[in-house]
């Protein structure tokens, strides 16, 4: 049974409701209530000075179970997640097996459920094995639970594939996450084509084979009514391609992650294997018109692309080195340090909503609110806070990420799922 | 007084200053009289192991680091690709650690993958000497190569250097480029515009796709190899069409002036991007860059082991 919780006088923000103001909350039997019944003595937490936030929501994590458990499992991904602050998370399919039957998604969420510290939710694959070729069996993922369908870390190139596949996920209100590489363009490229590639000798991969897909994406949904986002979206181009086909009303959203908004191609000119991550970092050019894009709302969601990697694996030649980097645990301040305090694009209660109202509305989850009746899931931040970020702190089994040591403004103090705090920064984790 | 070469590694020559990279050449020159000796050998490396990893073939380069060690008096152990545990699924990191344990004191790599070297020196305290890593960097080249060129002009500031071919995928190209601009030469850069991408520009040379413009203005003209065994089918036509477009025909060379330098890095294509009589005519200088090669790379072995930087006249 859950705790009752009466947060006490902290600057409650919900943007769902508009709400930004200091005031108690107060939390029973895993949900929040407009007062504790007379009965309910309720722990109190001391929240003033402090922000507090519908539980932060990450649509787009990798937590390698089933397959790969030596990267990550659901439990230490989840954990990683709680000590960010994040109390929901969506996986991505590309476990082994491929979360392409409703059995891997029923595995998943069986593991999540015995050993998950925050909720962690599923996506199912668009086409069997991401192969690209033949459609999942959509509608039976849509009975065991997936909240979108993705291929990611692979996009469909046929388009005749990609265009039945939407048609068909619109039958079950499911919407299709794409990872937009256009692969005859990315061909071997390892990192951002341009001048940075020249000087390494690196294979390119171009911006032009995000912008490509990203296209290809807003004909098809204009074409078929049926909602397309955009996973970590990386160039300039492609904003601006997003931002033209919302003002049409083309039914097509868009996500950032906080590598892109605040790392460049540079970052590899000591071939550090960490700053390799696909779609891959590129220019100033291209991190300006990203937080343009998040300031004018062509992009409304914050994610991670937590993607954990053993030391072993990436400790080898750039170009035989995996793609991918963690994120949980230095998004929240990552996205404050650049957007709130050094760019100023946003204001807190704005930013709040990318990283809980926005994603909650695209899965359609009952969660990134604090209105009466909603799960009690809370953040607890403090958006000034200063620290640095040591990843030999990290719950996570591995250790790939370019933000060692990087000094931060920013953090969760702590996080709660349900009612029930799983985590603060005092006194760490709750079991 | 600051010491003019302190690096143990040389895995490209953008890390290096143009001081830098004045001290490998002139401790070269003092090298290169050495293998003018009837006996050709010093005891500057007695002692030390080298030993050559190279990952993808070579016989030039490896054999000109193998002569380069012994004529410094270091003992040479070589490895090729397909005798090392790397076959068997050993990572480079831990093929490279067992020649440290084993008390290599420098190891000289090629390897196809662009920043190996470096990758490689990161992690070692033993020196580590590029040879070529993929597409980024083939400093020993670009050393030579800069080498020449102020040998036989006497200078490398202002001298105006074409270099024709697969610049997109050639280490070569972007050794040159380096070592080339640091030391104050204007370096033109020609080909199809596949294989000389704008991108170039940022690195401060000028691009022309068209050969005929730029001959009677060059002082050098280096001719890369095109690389046709590779997959770069995307890239242009064939050879045929390359050849009469950025070839360097006997018709071509005669536009040229008379004090011209041709240089070739090797292996040359006869007839594809040189014709066979330009290659052994006047002007050529493409022996002499493989004689420079070793007195380039005594340099380097040792400076990277710690020696003094020599000037011109010494040995």
């Amino acid at each position: 049974m859950s705790e009752s919780l009466h947060i006490k006088n902290g600057r409650v923000i919900d943007p769902a409701n508009e709400v930004d103001e200091v005031r108690d909350l107060f939390v029973e039997e895993g949900r929040i209530v407009s007062k504790l019944s007379a009965k309910s003595k309720g722990i109190v937490i001391d929240a003033a000075g402090k922000v507090v936030s519908p539980g932060l929501i990450d649509i787009h994590v990798h937590f390698r179970e089933p397959g790969q458990s030596h990267k990550e499992t659901i439990a230490s991904g989840s954990r990683a997640a709680a000590k960010g602050g994040f109390a929901t998370v969506v996986c991505m399919p590309n476990t082994n097996p491929v979360a392409d039957s409703p059995a891997t998604i029923s595995w998943i969420q069986e593991r999540a459920a015995m050993t998950a510290c925050v909720n962690v939710l599923c996506t199912g694959a668009i086409t069997r094995g991401l192969a690209g070729e033949e459609m999942a069996p959509i509608g039976a993922l849509a009975a065991a639970g997936v909240v979108a369908l993705t291929d990611d870390g692979h996009c469909v190139q046929n388009h005749g594939v990609m265009r039945r596949a939407v048609e068909y996920a619109r039958q079950f209100g499911l919407p299709i996450m794409d990872h937009c590489q256009e692969a005859t363009l990315s061909a071997d490229g390892v990192m951002n084509e341009g001048e940075w590639s020249t000087r390494l000798g690196l294979p390119g991969w171009p911006a032009l084979a995000e912008d490509l897909i990203v296209a290809r994406n807003i004909l098809l949904a204009e074409e078929t009514g049926h909602p397309i986002h955009c996973q970590h979206i990386s160039s300039a181009r492609s904003v601006r391609l997003i931002r033209e086909a919302r003002r049409r009303g083309v039914p097509i959203t868009a996500e950032a992650c906080p590598h892109h908004v605040s790392l460049t191609d540079e970052g590899l000119k000591n071939f550090d294997s960490n700053f390799k991550v696909n779609p891959p970092l590129r220019t100033p050019a291209d991190i300006d018109e990203i937080i343009a894009g998040i300031a004018d709302g062509t992009i409304t969601i914050l994610a991670s692309d937590h993607a954990p990697h053993a030391t072993y694996e990436k400790e080898v030649e750039l170009d035989r080195a995996p793609f991918g980097m963690l994120g949980l645990e230095t998004e929240l301040a990552v996205f404050l340090e650049i957007l709130l305090h050094q760019r100023k694009a946003l204001t807190l209660p704005q930013l709040i909503a990318l990283l809980t109202l926005n994603p909650a509305r695209l899965l359609r989850l009952d969660r990134g609110t604090l209105s009466v009746g909603a799960p009690a899931d809370v953040t607890i931040l403090d958006p000034d806070h200063a620290w640095i970020y040591d990843r030999n702190d990290s719950p996570s089994l591995s250790r790939n990420t370019p933000f060692h040591g990087m000094a931060l403004r920013g953090r969760a103090l702590a996080t709660i799922v349900s009612g029930k705090k799983v985590w603060d920064l005092e006194s760490g984790f709750q079991n | 007084m600051k010491n003019p070469w302190p690096h143990k590694d040389l895995c490209a020559l953008a890390d290096h200053s143009p001081e830098e990279l004045l001290t490998l050449l002139d401790t070269a020159t003092a090298f290169k009289g050495v293998g003018e000796r009837n006996l050709k050998k010093v005891p500057a490396l007695r002692g030390k192991t080298l030993v050559n990893l190279f990952i993808e073939p070579s016989t030039r380069t490896r054999i000109s680091f193998e002569l380069a060690a012994m004529r410094l008096s270091a003992d040479v152990v070589n490895i090729s690709a397909s005798a090392s545990s790397l076959e068997k699924g050993e990572t480079l990191l831990d093929t490279a650690r067992n020649l440290e344990a084993l008390r290599a004191d420098l190891i000289v790599i090629r390897h196809k993958s662009a920043g190996s070297a470096r990758f490689l020196a990161d992690r070692l305290k033993a020196s580590v000497i590029n040879a070529g890593d993929g597409a980024h960097e083939h400093p020993t080249q670009g050393l030579l190569d800069a080498f020449t060129i102020r040998e036989k002009l006497g200078r490398i500031e202002g001298v105006k250097v074409t270099i024709v071919g697969d610049i997109l995928f050639s280490r070569v190209a972007r050794s040159n480029i380096q070592i080339l601009t640091k030391l104050g030469a204007r370096v033109t850069l020609v080909g199809p515009p596949t294989l000389v991408p704008k991108s170039f520009e940022s690195l401060g040379v000028r691009i022309a796709h068209g050969i005929d413009e730029v001959l009677e203005e060059s002082e050098v003209v280096n001719l890369l190899r095109i690389q046709h065994e590779r997959q770069r089918k995307e890239y242009f036509p064939g050879v045929g069409e390359y050849s009469a477009r950025f070839g360097l025909t006997r018709k071509r060379a005669m536009r040229l002036h008379p004090d011209c330098l041709i240089m070739h890095p090797g292996p040359m294509n006869r007839g594809v991007e040189i014709d066979s009589d330009v290659a052994d005519g006047h002007g050529s200088v493409i022996l002499d860059q493989v004689t420079n090669g070793l007195a380039v790379r005594m340099a380097v072995l040792y400076l990277c082991s710690g020696g003094s930087p020599l000037s011109k006249e010494t040995v």
